[in-house]
């Protein structure tokens, strides 16, 4: 069989990355803003995984980032879900555009 | 040789009693403060005397001569291996004489305090400032190095300021304890570059050392001091005359006069402590500690004489004119001062011709003991009438008899009249002025003539003058205020006896009391005229003073304005240096520094409002600026770190 290239591996953690990012941006939403943050960071996973295959198939480097980053991204979640519950608390709501009293 | 550590008890107790009172006065001694103070003090006085007793009878002395002994001394301060700073205690007869008057003079006050300032608001306040200021004024009489006498100098000065605006309440008594802390300051000024002048040059602070280098005119020190010049005078006069301008200021001479009238804006008991025995002595003493020094030193020893001879007179024809009774005494204070310190300055080394430094430590002994009392007796009269101008007294002598014979003791001391103490002690200030400069001669003579009338002026408008008005449901008052008075007359009578050569000269060695009765004749006639003019004028009411007033025409208007010292001083101060340096000094400060200041808060401020909008509290904009960031950096390291 036939390997895929590693471009069309990169083309889509790169793809990947960049909804992300556009999710991030644009959506109001704090809990879609939170996925989008999880696509950010898989699509970097994928590139770790990706890179250790095909560039160092000794080593496992990039593999125990990846696990690493999977574990750290699962307490950012909690975290992030707590600040969130806690936001709607006291806003009635999830909406970033709802808070916006830290500023100058 | 027994002088053991128990003399440094004797400034160090009124020290523990400034302490105590100071920090707990207010809360658990409110009523035993005054009691406490006064049985430190009493300590105190027993010590030095004892140590007098010690110093004078019994082994002060060594082959006939008086030597300085310094039981206690350690390097407080270092600078180079013979120059430093020394904390100790010296004892010789001026030192152990100063001792002894001022526990005394002190204590007497502080007994008398107990019921003067008996119900006064801050009565522990007040005792703890007077444990203050004697634990200053004991630590400033045995100073043994120039430098601790400096410190102790600030300490009394300072002490002064807080008793004289006691009464903080009042506009003219805060503003009479600034005056003092200012002139006295400015004056220290020239002491302290006085003594660092000295210190240069004499390449030590110690006393004993300096003195020692500055009269022997072989060494080294003495050769640079004196043949390095300064416009025209050599730098130990200009050493030494800063060195009298910081004595002159403290002990209230002209042109440093100023404060000490208004200083009597204090409770009376102060005055008759601070300002009229012992801190304004303290200048004398300060001439009479460097005395060799200033000896070898024409040209300041003659300022010394004029000074104090100008002083003398001038303060006495002011005396006569004035009608606040403390301020006739301020003014009289004065007088006699510059009495000490002419005498001091026409003194000389050697049998015959030191009689004038020992007249003047005679003299400053006795006064101290009738001024004093002088004082206690107007604050007995002061809190008896409740006014400090004469015209509201009068005819007194039945209601306070007590106080009216020890005033008129008093009187008759402080004008020379014999047997009493002043007598003693003037007569030999006259006798020494006579035998060297003629010319102080005739001014001190005329002034002993002054002083007798305006004093007996004072004693009859207070005493006599007019019937008394209705103040008879008063009392004079309790023990606590007799006893004072009438140790301190018996002082004032019996303190002329010592014979005080034996113990007190300038070289140590024993000089002989001249005495002689022809001399004694002039003076005391001019004192005698005096009073008995002083009897013509104000023994009754009547109309006789103001046509004398009037036939002295500007004379007298102008003593009675103090000579317009004090408005020269305004006009000096506010129209000139206010308008040439304190104008523009203050348009640099309000324009140039505060501008300088203000300019770059205001560019701050300017900036961080204009890029505040950056904090706008959403997210998703802070997520933007750190992707921006992070492709800044990318793009950065990419394609353009090569």
């Amino acid at each position: 069989m036939q390997e895929i290239p590693i471009s069309h591996i990169l083309f889509v953690s790169t793809a990947l990355f960049f909804i992300g990012m556009y999710g991030l941006f644009t959506r109001r939403n704090m809990i879609t803003m939170l996925m989008s943050i999880e696509l950010i960071l898989n699509s970097v996973n994928i590139n770790f995984v990706v890179f250790n295959k095909y560039l160092y198939p000794e080593k496992l480097d990039g593999i125990f980032f990846t696990i690493f980053i999977i574990a750290i991204a699962a307490a950012e979640a909690a975290v992030a879900i707590a600040i969130i519950i806690n936001l709607y608390r006291n806003h009635q709501s999830i909406d970033v555009k709802d808070a916006e009293e830290m500023k100058y | 040789m027994n002088y053991s550590q128990y003399i440094a008890l004797i400034p160090l107790l009124p020290l523990a009693g400034f302490i105590v009172l100071g920090l707990f006065g207010k809360k658990y001694f409110k009523q035993s403060a005054g009691i406490i103070a006064t049985l430190l003090l009493l300590v105190s006085t027993a010590l030095s005397i004892y140590t007098a007793y010690n110093y004078f009878f019994i082994d002060g002395k060594i082959d006939g001569v008086y030597h300085s002994v310094i039981p206690l001394k350690y390097k407080w301060l270092s600078f180079s291996e013979n120059l430093s700073i020394d904390m100790g205690i010296l004892l010789d007869p001026i030192a152990v004489m100063m001792l002894v008057v001022v526990t005394f003079i002190s204590l007497m006050v502080h007994v008398f305090s107990l019921w003067y300032m008996k119900g006064e608001e801050r009565f522990s306040t007040y005792y703890a400032f007077l444990g203050l200021f004697t634990f200053s004024m004991l630590g400033l009489v045995i100073s043994v190095n120039i430098f601790q006498i400096y410190i102790f100098w600030e300490l009394v000065g300072v002490s002064s300021y807080l008793l004289i605006g006691f009464y903080y309440d009042k506009p003219s008594a805060v503003a009479a304890s600034k005056k003092a802390f200012i002139v006295t300051r400015f004056a220290d000024l020239a002491f302290l570059i006085g003594i660092l002048i000295l210190g240069l040059q004499g390449q030590t602070l110690d006393f004993g050392v300096l003195i020692q280098r500055l009269t022997d005119i072989q060494s080294p020190q003495f050769i640079s001091i004196t043949s390095a010049s300064f416009i025209g005078f050599s730098v130990m006069t200009w050493a030494l005359t800063l060195v009298f301008i910081g004595g002159a200021g403290k002990s209230a001479m002209f042109p440093l006069h100023i404060w000490l009238p208004d200083a009597m804006e204090g409770p009376t008991p102060v005055s008759a402590l601070i300002h009229a025995a012992t801190m304004v002595v303290a200048g004398v003493y300060l001439v009479a500690r460097l005395f060799p020094v200033f000896y070898i030193n024409h040209v300041s020893l003659q300022l010394v004489a004029y000074v104090g001879a100008f002083s003398s007179i001038f303060a006495a024809i002011i005396a006569c004119t004035q009608t606040d009774i403390k301020r006739v005494l301020a003014y009289s204070t004065m007088s006699q001062i510059g009495y000490m310190l002419f005498a001091l300055g026409v003194s000389g080394i050697g049998d015959e011709h030191e009689l004038g430094y020992t007249a003047s430590m005679f003299h400053l002994f006795t006064h101290a003991f009738f001024k004093s009392l002088l004082f206690l007796g107007a604050g007995a009269v002061i809190h008896f009438v409740h006014s400090n101008e004469m015209k509201d007294m009068g005819g007194l002598r039945k209601l306070l008899p007590i106080t009216h014979i020890v005033f008129l003791i008093a009187c008759l001391a402080i004008a020379g009249i014999p047997p009493f103490a002043g007598f003693f002690s003037k007569e030999e200030i006259l006798l020494a002025a006579y035998n060297s400069n003629k010319f102080i001669y005739g001014i001190a003579l005329f002034t002993s003539g002054l002083t007798a009338f305006y004093m007996f002026r004072l004693y009859f408008l207070v005493f006599w003058s007019k019937t008394s008005s209705a103040h008879a449901h008063h009392r004079e008052g309790n023990a606590a205020m007799k006893t004072p008075l009438v140790i301190l007359a018996a002082c004032s009578i019996l303190s002329g006896l010592v014979s005080f050569g034996k113990y007190v000269s300038a070289d140590g060695k024993e000089i002989e009391s001249h005495f002689h009765l022809v001399f004694s004749i002039a003076p005391v006639l001019l004192a005698v005229t005096g009073i008995c003019i002083a009897v013509g004028l104000y023994k009754n009411e009547s109309g006789k003073p103001q046509r004398v007033a009037s036939f002295f025409g500007v004379l007298y208007k102008s003593a009675y304005r103090k000579f317009y010292i004090d408005e020269v001083y305004l006009f000096v101060t506010k129209k000139i240096i206010f308008n040439l340096i304190g104008r523009p000094a203050a348009w640099i400060d309000k324009n140039i520094v505060d501008g300088l200041i203000n300019g770059i808060a205001g560019i701050t401020a300017d900036i961080s409002s204009a890029i505040k909008g950056i904090q706008s509290g959403k997210v998703q904009g802070y997520a933007l600026y750190f992707f921006g960031g992070v492709l800044t950096l990318a793009i950065i390291f990419i394609y353009l770190w090569k």
